[in-house]
C-alpha cells in the first residue's frame, strides 16, 4: 500500500524534526547511543537490499561505508575551508552561517553516497557475473583494498587517518537520513523491481529464462545498497569526528552482516530489530565485557544451526532447494 | 642481481606457507563447496600449541622441532573434526550461505576466545630451530627458509600420496566429484568428510608452526591475514586443485616479496586482493582449473 507508506515517511520525517528540537536536552551518552542505532539500521537495512532481498552475499559493506565517510569530507573540509576562506564576503558569509552548514553537510552526504554508489556500479557491473562465494570473497577483496588505498592517500591523513571533522551529525540528520532509507528501499523492493530483486534472488537461470536480466537487478540492488552505505559512512565520520582506515576492515562488515543474518534475510523490520539489539548489546554486556564477543560468537553460530531464517523473522520459512 | 636472488628465495618460503594452508581450503571446498574461514583460526591455534610445548622443550633442536610440529599437526586435526563435527555436519542439507555464516561464527569464535584466554598482546615465540645460515655466493640461505620450505615440500608430497594412492584418497576424490554418487557405492561420506578436515587442519597446524619459528610474534589474531591471503592462493590455483593451491601460493608468495620489497611496499595487501578480483574476473576456475559448464 504505497499511500500508507508514503503517510508514514512524511509522519515519522516531522516525528524526527520534533524529537530533535529537544535533542539538546538529552542525556549525551543515550543521544550517542541512539545516533549509532540510526547509523547502523542505514547500514544493516542497505545491505539486506543487497544480501537479503537480492540474494548476494556482500563481505564489503564496511569498503562501501569508507568510500562515503573519506569522501564526504571533500565538501565538509576541503571545500567548506576554501569557501570559508574565498575573498568572496557574501560566499564566506553564507558558508559560516548555520544555514549554509548544513547545506554543505547534505551536499557532503550526497557526495559520499554517490561516490559508494560509482564504486558499487564499478565493483558490481564486472564481478556480479560470479556467485555466492566467489561474489562473497570479490567484494571481501575490494574492502580490503579500499581500505588500503586511504591508508595509503597522504590527502585523506594515511594511515593515521582525519581527526577534527567538523561535528555536523544531529539526531534530526540521522534519523530523517534513516526514513528516507526505510522509504526508498520500502518502495523499490514492492515495486516491479522488487519483483526482480526476488525473481534474482530465488532462482537465477528460471529468471533469466522468463526474461529478467539477473546482471541488471543485481547491479541495481549493488548501486541503490551501496549509496546508502555511502551515506551511514558520511553521516559515521561527522558523528565521530574522527576516521581511520582500520575502522573498516573486514570485521565492521561481518558485524553488519550479522545484523542482517540475525533479523532475517529480507525482512526489512526485523534487520531494523537487529541492528538496534547489536548496537544496545555491548552497552548492556559491559559488567561482562570480557566475555561479549565469545558469546556475540556463540550466538552466531546456535542461530544458524537452530534458526537459519534469523531471529526475529516469524513468518513461515521457505523451503530451500538444495 | 643477487638481491633479486634473494628476494626469489624469501618469496618462495613466504608462498610455502602461503601453501599448506591454502591446501586445506582447497581440500574442505572439494568436498563441502564452501569457504571454511575458521581455517585461519586452526593455523593460529597451531602456532598457540606448538608455543606452550616448545616453552618446555630444549631450544635449538631439531627433535624439539620435530615434535612441535607433530604435536601441532595432531592438536590441529583434532580441533577441525571437532569444528566440523559440532558446527558444519548439523548443516549438511542447508544452504551454503548458512554454512559459510557458521564458519564465519565459528573463526570469531576461536578469536575472541583466544583473545580471552590467552591475552590479546602478542608473545615471542621460543627458539626451537637452531638458528643457521647458510651463504651461497652472496645469497643467504636461513635455516629457517630451509625448513620452510623441506617440510612444504615433504608435506606436499605425502599428501599426493594420500589423495592418489590411498583408499581413503580415492574416496576423497570421488566425494568431490558427487557426494550422493559417493555415497550410493557405500562410501561414508561423513567420515571422509571428517578426514578431510582432520588432514586440511593438520596441514594448517604446520603452517602455523613454520609461520612462528619464521616471524616469531604470536597472537590470537595472527591467522587473519594468511588465512585470508591463503585464501587468494587458493583461488589462484583454481580451488579444489591440489597443485593449484601450492602453486598459487609459490605465485603470491612471490608477488608479495617483490612488492613489499619496492617502493610500493605500503600496497602490499592491496596486491593479493587485486591479484583475486582479476583472476575471478578472468579465470574464475583458477590457474589450473577446469571451467565447469553451468548445469540447470
Amino acid at each position: 500500500m504505497p499511500p500508507r507508506r508514503h503517510f508514514l515517511f512524511l509522519l515519522s520525517l516531522g516525528l524526527v524534526a520534533g524529537i530533535a528540537c529537544f535533542s539538546s536536552g538529552f542525556d549525551p551518552y543515550y543521544l550517542d547511543l541512539l545516533i549509532m542505532v540510526g547509523v547502523n539500521i542505514i547500514l544493516a537495512v542497505s545491505l539486506n537490499l543487497i544480501s537479503g532481498h537480492t540474494g548476494q552475499f556482500s563481505l564489503g559493506h564496511a569498503g562501501f561505508m569508507a568510500i562515503g565517510a573519506y569522501l564526504s569530507t571533500l565538501v565538509t573540509v576541503f571545500w567548506s575551508d576554501s569557501l570559508l576562506a574565498s575573498a568572496n564576503e557574501k560566499l564566506a558569509g553564507f558558508a559560516a552561517s548555520p544555514w549554509g552548514q548544513n547545506l554543505l553537510f547534505l551536499l557532503a552526504l550526497l557526495t559520499g553516497g554517490l561516490c559508494a554508489a560509482f564504486a558499487g556500479l564499478v565493483v558490481g557491473g564486472p564481478s556480479l557475473r560470479l556467485r555466492g562465494d566467489y561474489l562473497a570473497l570479490v567484494t571481501l577483496g575490494f574492502g580490503e583494498i579500499v581500505r588500503v588505498t586511504f591508508q595509503n592517500t597522504e590527502t585523506f591523513g594515511g594511515a593515521l587517518g582525519m581527526y577534527g571533522l567538523p561535528d555536523h551529525t544531529s539526531f534530526f540528520w540521522v534519523y530523517a537520513t534513516v526514513a528516507c532509507t526505510l522509504f526508498v528501499i520500502g518502495n523499490l523492493t514492492d515495486s516491479t523491481w522488487g519483483r526482480g530483486f526476488a525473481a534474482t534472488r530465488d532462482d537465477e537461470i528460471a529468471a533469466a529464462s522468463i526474461g529478467i536480466n539477473p546482471t541488471r537487478y543485481k547491479i541495481i540492488a549493488f548501486v541503490v545498497g551501496a549509496f546508502f552505505a555511502g551515506v551511514a559512512g558520511a553521516l559515521f565520520a561527522h558523528f565521530k569526528m574522527t576516521i581511520v582506515p582500520t575502522g573498516f576492515d573486514f570485521t565492521r562488515s561481518i558485524e553488519i552482516v550479522v545484523m542482517v543474518i540475525l533479523g532475517g534475510m529480507g525482512n526489512t523490520r526485523g534487520v531494523i530489530l537487529a541492528a538496534i539489539l547489536l548496537t544496545l548489546l555491548p552497552e548492556f554486556l559491559r559488567p561482562i565485557a570480557q566475555y561479549r564477543m565469545v558469546l556475540y560468537a556463540l550466538l552466531l553460530i546456535v542461530l544458524m544451526i537452530l534458526r537459519p531464517q534469523g531471529l526475529f523473522n516469524f513468518r513461515f520459512s521457505r523451503k530451500k532447494s538444495a | 642481481m643477487e638481491q633479486i636472488l634473494q628476494q626469489l628465495l624469501n618469496g618462495i618460503s613466504l608462498g610455502a606457507i602461503y601453501a599448506l594452508i591454502a591446501l586445506g581450503y582447497t581440500m574442505v571446498y572439494g568436498v563441502l563447496r564452501f569457504i571454511n574461514f575458521a581455517h585461519a583460526d586452526v593455523f593460529m591455534v597451531g602456532a598457540f600449541l606448538a608455543f606452550f610445548l616448545g616453552q618446555n622443550l630444549p631450544a635449538n633442536s631439531i627433535a624439539s622441532t620435530i615434535l612441535v610440529l607433530l604435536a601441532a599437526m595432531t592438536g590441529c586435526a583434532l580441533l577441525g573434526t571437532l569444528i566440523e563435527r559440532l558446527a558444519y555436519r548439523p548443516l549438511r542439507s542447508a544452504p551454503t550461505l548458512n554454512v559459510l555464516i557458521t564458519a564465519i561464527g565459528v573463526s570469531l569464535l576461536l578469536e575472541y576466545s583466544g583473545q580471552l584466554f590467552l591475552g590479546a598482546n602478542p608473545r615471542t615465540f621460543p627458539p626451537v630451530y637452531p638458528s643457521a645460515q647458510l651463504t651461497l655466493g652472496g645469497v643467504i640461505l636461513s635455516g629457517n627458509q630451509l625448513l620452510v620450505i623441506g617440510v612444504t615440500a615433504a608435506l606436499v608430497l605425502l599428501l599426493q600420496l594420500v589423495i592418489y594412492q590411498t583408499k581413503i584418497g580415492a574416496a576423497m576424490r570421488a566425494v568431490s566429484l558427487n557426494p550422493d554418487a559417493a555415497r550410493l557405492v557405500g562410501i561414508n561420506v561423513n567420515a571422509v568428510i571428517a578426514f578431510t578436515f582432520a588432514l586440511g587442519s593438520a596441514l594448517a597446524g604446520a603452517g602455523g608452526v613454520l609461520y612462528a619459528i619464521n616471524y616469531p610474534s604470536i597472537d590470537p589474531l595472527m591467522g587473519l591475514m594468511p588465512g585470508l591471503k591463503a585464501f587468494v592462493c587458493a583461488i589462484l590455483g583454481g580451488i579444489g586443485n591440489i597443485p593449484g593451491a601450492a602453486l598459487g601460493g609459490l605465485i603470491l608468495g612471490l608477488v608479495e616479496t617483490f612488492v613489499g620489497g619496492s617502493e610500493a611496499s605500503t600496497w602490499k595487501d592491496a596486491v593479493a586482493f587485486g591479484l583475486l578480483i582479476l583472476i575471478l574476473l578472468f579465470r574464475p576456475a583458477g590457474l589450473l582449473g577446469k571451467p565447469l559448464p553451468e548445469k540447470v
